[in-house]
């Protein structure tokens, strides 16, 4: 511990931590724009400056180590105009159009114009004209409202180990891009949206398809149904000022069902159906010597890096579609069936913690009833804006439970949306199943569980080892991928997630500002409120579901049928990195 | 957004690949490899298109992005080749006064290429300089090794022709 003065009162904080975090522990919240916790400390938006007594000029406390008898000053009147300043120069070529601005009240350049009061056009230059970059199907960039912090590139080029995105040019002309100014589209970009849950101001936002949600409603000749991933009642409260960690399951439901769906239901359903699916294609691909290590197929973003970066792996993919697509599937299919309904009158809509799946159901070889799985899908923060948009106080609503038969889930379903979740679900139904179909079989498999980005564990499951893996986070990813192609490690089954912390920390989750991001672990809070769903849940495997067990029982026969593999599988291909 | 690719199909040669192989294979592990990699790239090809820049990437495994940055970063490297008639005007401070802004702009729009660029047909590339040190004949810009000076913006279609 060293001690030190903070605005003339004396602490004493940890060895080797910056300003910013000895001020934070003293109850003092030094305003930052660039800086993102471990992968975004370049000390050059000047925002969290602060006086250091002795120190020639202010300092970045966001990078500046306390040491012993330091004296630090947070809000004198030159710190105060110092970041006013720059905030008025920030202000000087960015787009204002706050009114509009889908990141109006999340925005951070906002909030801080806000607290410092700053004159909004006090410098006004030369403000060259931008082009938008929408070339993607699940975001567009906008550089008018772009502040140079890099905290997109950070979570791309660190987070993600993709890099498609950097500083391009110099000076004045600096634009954040990609290579030779080509479109997203055109990139090896995995559609993860880490980026614009990095981003501080509207400069990266999704692709909003919320007037589509909302005119497939109005239109009274479709039947508009609903599904939402595990990890959206996880987050969908921070966007209604309820803590981090709230479950909203019930508001959720409810919410969706005064929008006007027609059927709300739950994604739940699926992930225990993709659990059937993939546990038993790994016993048979274990028990019929088939590529090992299997490798999860939930995450479009990791699918399409798979392809990008990883072809070679294809093979061990899981040929399981993802949760999303095969609810879409089974609801073109044997919904429409029970209904008795043309599928194409049918408007099948998500509401999921993803940017990636924008993507994802525009994907070949993912129509089981000739058309699209899936026709609309919406993130975490389109659903919250359809809320506010319609009136809806979320806070009021009463709980309520998903429609029958597709609303129906296990613990081991909404386990999914935390890293380590599908593994552990996908253990437990195959222990139970290799273990002769015992009820006392194992439930919890905590090694799996964290959020570090790379797990292993090693189980006996009928007396045969069976080692696992779990990465999340594509550099996570990445290095693991790299140690099993280098023949170092022999894993059965490996679950990789995209987004670090897996969906429940999706860039199509609300998004929290840095102030909270860099003093809170929100993977590590999302997570819990999904393993208190799974504890809480009578049924944790997903072989008790009856909504599924009913599935194979009126349509499918059985887990890995002709029909279920025509209907609930797909196929990967080889991709070029940049086109 | 536009691709800034260059517009003069890529010639490289085998040869000249297997330079660029050895340069990479002999800086690659030291660090701040990039830089070193980059300039003599630059001398092998005379340029970095976005052929020779996926090359040095793949190589260092390295996102392309990586490579593009530094290389726009830096006014040293080129993502075009040099013209046939590589035209250079001076914007210079005595230049620029007597006003080589506005002929750098005239020659911008009627060869319809921006700083740094090609036409198509590899004819002609443009560059603005600083000083050449013939401030006494301001506005001032070189065509290959030929000079002109006291230059005003109705000459630019007269310098044009002569090489056409």
């Amino acid at each position: 511990m060293v001690n030190i003065k903070i605005n003339g009162v004396d602490y004493s904080v940890p060895e080797g931590s910056t300003i910013l975090e000895a001020a934070r522990t003293a109850g003092i919240k030094i305003p930052t724009l660039c800086y993102l916790k471990d992968i975004n400390a370049i000390g050059a938006c000047r925002i969290c400056v602060v006086e250091v007594k002795g120190a020639r000029s202010l300092v970045a406390s966001c990078v500046y180590p306390v040491n012993e008898g330091m004296e630090v000053f947070t809000n004198t009147p030159k710190v105060i105009e110092s970041r006013k300043t720059t905030l008025e120069l920030i202000l000087s070529n960015h787009k204002k159009e706050c009114l509009s601005c889908v990141r109006s009240g999340s925005c951070e350049l906002q909030e801080l114009c806000n607290e410092y009061g700053v004159e909004e056009n006090r410098f006004e230059g030369e403000n060259p004209a931008v082009e938008l970059d929408d070339s993607a199907m699940h975001m567009t960039r906008d550089n008018s409202k772009c502040i140079l912090c890099r905290r997109c590139v950070a979570a791309c080029g660190v987070t993600q180990g993709i890099g498609v995105i950097g500083a391009n040019e110099r000076g004045f002309a600096t634009q954040i891009a990609s290579p030779f100014d080509m479109g997203l589209a055109d990139t090896a970009c995995v559609s993860c949206g880490q980026c614009i849950v990095a981003c501080p101001t509207g400069a990266l936002t999704e692709k909003d398809d919320t007037q589509k949600v909302l005119d497939a409603i109005a239109d009274p000749d479709k039947f508009v149904v609903v599904q939402a991933a595990p990890a959206v009642r996880a987050s969908l409260g921070e966007a209604f000022d309820l803590p981090v960690g709230t479950n909203v399951e019930g508001k959720m439901i409810a919410a969706m069902r005064r929008l006007g769906f027609d059927k709300v239901f739950d994604t739940n359903f699926s992930a225990d159906l993709t659990i059937m699916e993939e546990a038993h294609e790994f016993l048979d691909r274990v028990q019929n010597g088939g590529t090992l290590p299997m490798i999860t197929s939930c995450s479009p973003g990791w699918i399409r890096y798979c392809e990008n970066y990883f072809p070679e792996f294809i093979p061990n993919l899981s040929t399981c579609k993802s949760p999303q697509q095969m609810f879409g599937a089974v609801v073109k299919t044997y919904y429409a069936q029970k209904l008795g309904k043309n599928p194409e009158d049918i408007v099948s809509v998500s509401v999921m913690p993803c940017t990636a799946k924008k993507y994802e159901i525009n994907r070949d070889d993912q129509s089981a009833a000739g058309i699209p799985d899936l026709d609309i899908t919406i993130t975490t923060r389109e659903l919250s804006r359809l809320i506010k948009k319609t009136g809806i106080m979320f806070n009021d609503l009463p709980d309520e439970e998903c429609d029958s038969p597709l609303g129906t889930g296990t613990g081991a379903a909404v386990i999914f949306g935390a890293t380590g979740g599908v593994m552990e679900a996908a253990l437990r139904t195959a222990v139970w199943k290799l273990t002769g179909e015992k009820a006392d079989s194992p439930i919890e498999f905590k090694d799996v569980r964290g959020v570090e980005g790379i797990k292993e564990a090693t189980y006996n499951v009928g007396g045969k080892e069976v080692k696992v893996a779990v990465a999340s986070g594509l550099a996570n990813a990445k290095a693991l991928l790299k140690k099993v192609k280098a023949g170092e490690a022999d894993y059965h089954f490996i679950e990789i997630m995209a987004c670090p912390g897996g969906c429940v920390n999706g860039g199509g989750q609300i998004i929290l500002p840095a102030s909270v991001k860099n003093f809170t672990d929100i993977r590590a809070e999302r997570a819990k409120v999904l393993y208190d769903i799974d504890s809480a849940n009578k049924m944790r495997c997903s072989h008790e579901n009856p909504d599924v067990k009913a599935v194979y029982d009126e349509f499918f026969g059985e887990p890995n049928s002709h029909k279920a593999h025509e209907v609930l599988h797909t196929s990967y291909k080889a991709q070029k990195l940049y086109r | 957004m536009a691709f800034k690719k260059s517009a003069v199909p890529f010639s490289g040669t085998p040869e000249q690949e297997e330079k660029l192989k050895a340069v990479i294979a002999e800086h690659k592990d030291d660090p701040g490899a990039l830089m070193p990699i980059l300039q003599k790239a630059q001398d092998i090809y005379g340029y970095l298109p976005i052929e020779v820049q996926t090359m040095i990437a793949d190589a260092m495994e390295i996102p392309l992005e990586k490579v593009y940055g530094v290389v726009t970063f830096y006014a040293q490297f080129s993502i075009n080749p040099k013209g046939q008639y590589k035209i250079s005007v001076c914007l210079g401070t005595a230049c620029y006064v007597k006003g080589s802004g506005d002929i750098f702009n005239k020659l911008q729009e009627k060869l319809g290429i921006g700083s740094g660029e090609i036409t198509p047909d590899g004819k002609f590339s443009l560059d603005a300089c600083r000083c050449i040190g013939a401030c006494g004949l301001a506005p001032v810009l070189t065509v290959n090794e030929d000079v002109y000076g006291r230059l005003t913006v109705d000459d630019v279609d007269k310098i044009l022709e002569k090489y056409n």
